[in-house]
């Protein structure tokens, strides 16, 4: 397919709250975004950020207040679209008395799959998502993590071109967090885009062509994971031991952390000759010296920071 | 791919079912053992009248019940859960998932008066009722009780598109009831003088479903024939309602934020 398979071009949605004073509350703000066909997509940010405003309006749970969104070029809106892709929504919960095989099949029979083919294909999820053991059991005795497990079974068992993930791995132990990463991977292989958020920035940095941020509604940034980081200021460790009975400069003393007889300093690129100098005059051994490259996390981290510090300013000034 | 509606319908009485609903039958039992055994000695003659008007009114309000509360849940213990999500992702129009819970809850409540009827024949018949044809007019005042139920289910479910449980049920109820005493409200409207209040008691008597028409008790203990004009007058009443009331929720649940 030519072009991007899912297009996303100012879309904007905002809630309206309260009873007698209604008030408006922005929840997405103006997103722009492509994704290309075969990637796996992460969309990052914290709680509250937009990540499943954005999802919801993607499979016409809600409805934008601005902007729009096509899926392999056909509209959001149009029924047609919601045959190639697949969905799981954050914290899934199902029909309590259906075991787990009934559950599938259940989904299985909006598709246009013969009785044979529904058959098979939902004994081969539930065993691809490790539940073929309790494919007898009513949902309702099901943990959070088994839940999960039908909801990405659901998700991907009439083999869509897409499948859009609401924090998959949420409430999965290490192992399936494990299983459910090859099953992305494994979706990746057959040319299945995956577009997933979270807020585990491991797993995105680990699996994602391409992550895109959301804070506060607002889009800050889209690439992939290592150019994402490679944008922001670089700084450089040094590992050194004090010469003995010396003691080292005070700006550094304070800065330093002391492991094991050994100190670690991080300085910003700029001041690193500086930082050398003091701690030849001191006759510190060096040990080593390396750029330190910022993770996601750092990345993640200081733009939450920034935009939280952004509306304590705002709901100050507005008070 | 199967009937979108005929999926989702199917589900529904099957989640009634697991979820035991159709527990209110041992209750619906019990009260016709006891009325059967009861009945002989104090009502001798007139077994036939206490038995069929008690069934028959232990039908219809069982059935209220299932409706109105069931009802009220369909599409809101949906959105509360979460269970609608995935299953809106599908291929699926809004209208389609509407179309398939009324029509599952429907079969559910189709099932369970078609089980209390039996239960009243049953009844009947330990007491030394001889059949005759008459007594179709039992199964003409069962009929009517299901078309009040199809109506009950289509407000409940309306209601509970964009109402929590609790005002649903209110709403629900208090049109029923507002519904058994439209001729009544019409009538206490025409006595007075106050045009405006004429033309508000008219409103009502017009905008809600008259449920009194369906109410064939007690002709039918009284095995007093039913005309047929008045079993088809019924039938299109209610499924014209039925459609405007659906139509109606599907406006209202078309537009809806999932939030």
């Amino acid at each position: 397919m030519a072009g991007p398979i899912i297009e996303i071009c100012g879309l904007t949605k905002d809630y309206r709250t309260g009873f007698l004073r209604k008030r408006t509350k922005r929840s997405l703000d103006n997103l722009t975004l492509d994704v290309e066909e075969g990637e796996i997509f992460g969309f990052l940010g914290p709680n509250g950020a937009g990540k499943t405003t954005t999802l919801k309006l993607l499979m016409g749970l809600i409805f934008p207040t601005a902007g729009s969104a096509r899926v392999r070029g056909r509209s959001i809106d149009d029924i047609a679209m919601h045959r190639d892709i697949g969905y799981l929504p954050e914290h899934p919960y199902f029909y309590d008395y259906l075991t787990a095989r009934e559950l599938l099949d259940y989904y299985a029979r909006f598709s246009p799959l013969s009785a044979g083919e529904r058959s098979e294909r939902v004994e081969r999820y539930l065993k691809k998502v490790g539940l073929e053991s309790a494919a007898k059991v009513q949902l309702r005795k099901f943990s959070k993590g088994m839940l999960q497990r039908a909801g990405i079974a659901q998700a991907i068992l009439h083999e869509p071109k897409v499948v859009f993930l609401d924090e998959p791995m949420s409430g999965l132990d290490p192992v399936g967090r494990r299983e459910v990463r090859d099953i992305i991977l494994e979706l990746k292989q057959k040319g299945t885009t995956v577009f997933f958020s979270t807020h585990i920035l491991s797993d995105a940095e680990m699996l994602c062509d391409r992550v895109a941020v959301l804070v506060g509604g607002k889009m800050q940034g889209v690439g992939a994971p290592a150019d994402i980081v490679s944008v922001e200021v670089h700084s450089m460790e040094i590992l050194f031991e004090p010469a003995p009975g010396r003691s080292l400069p005070q700006n550094l003393a304070a800065e330093a952390t002391h492991i094991g007889g050994r100190y670690r300093i991080a300085v910003a690129e700029g001041d690193v000759y500086s930082a050398l100098d003091q701690l030849r005059a001191a006759e510190a051994r060096i040990l080593s010296m390396s750029p330190v490259r910022p993770t996601l996390e750092d990345y993640f981290i200081r733009l939450v920071g920034r935009e939280r510090a952004a509306t304590n300013e705002a709901e100050l000034v507005m008070r | 791919m199967s009937s979108i509606p005929g999926v989702v319908a199917v589900n529904t009485f099957r989640e009634a079912v697991r979820d035991r609903v159709l527990y209110n039958l041992i209750f619906f039992v019990l009260i016709m053992i006891g009325t059967a055994i009861l009945v002989g000695p104090i009502s001798i003659g007139i077994e036939r009248m206490v038995i069929v008007n008690l069934g028959l009114s232990a039908i219809s309000l069982i059935g209220l019940v299932m409706a109105v509360f069931i009802g009220v849940g369909l599409v809101s213990k949906e959105i509360e859960k979460r269970t609608l999500y995935s299953l809106l992702a599908k291929p699926i129009y809004r209208w389609q998932f509407l179309a398939g819970k009324y029509a599952g809850l429907l079969l559910t409540l189709v099932v369970n008066t078609a089980f209390m009827t039996l239960g009243l024949g049953a009844a009947l018949y330990y007491v030394g009722h001889p059949f005759v044809k008459g007594d179709l007019t039992i199964l003409t005042a069962v009929y009517f009780i299901l078309l009040e139920l199809a109506l009950i289910t289509a407000l409940a479910m309306l209601f509970s598109c964009y109402s929590s449980p609790m005002l649903s049920t209110l709403f629900t109820l208090g049109v029923y009831v507002t519904g058994i005493f439209a001729k009544d409200i019409r009538g206490f409207g025409d006595l007075s003088h106050d045009k405006a209040l004429r033309f508000v008691t008219r409103v009502i008597y017009y905008i809600v479903p008259n449920f009194h028409n369906f109410n064939a008790i007690a002709a039918a203990s009284h095995g007093e024939a039913i005309a047929f004009s008045l079993v088809w007058q019924n039938t299109v009443y209610a499924l014209v309602y039925v459609v405007l009331v659906l139509l109606a929720a599907t406006a209202v649940f078309s537009g809806r934020d999932l939030k």
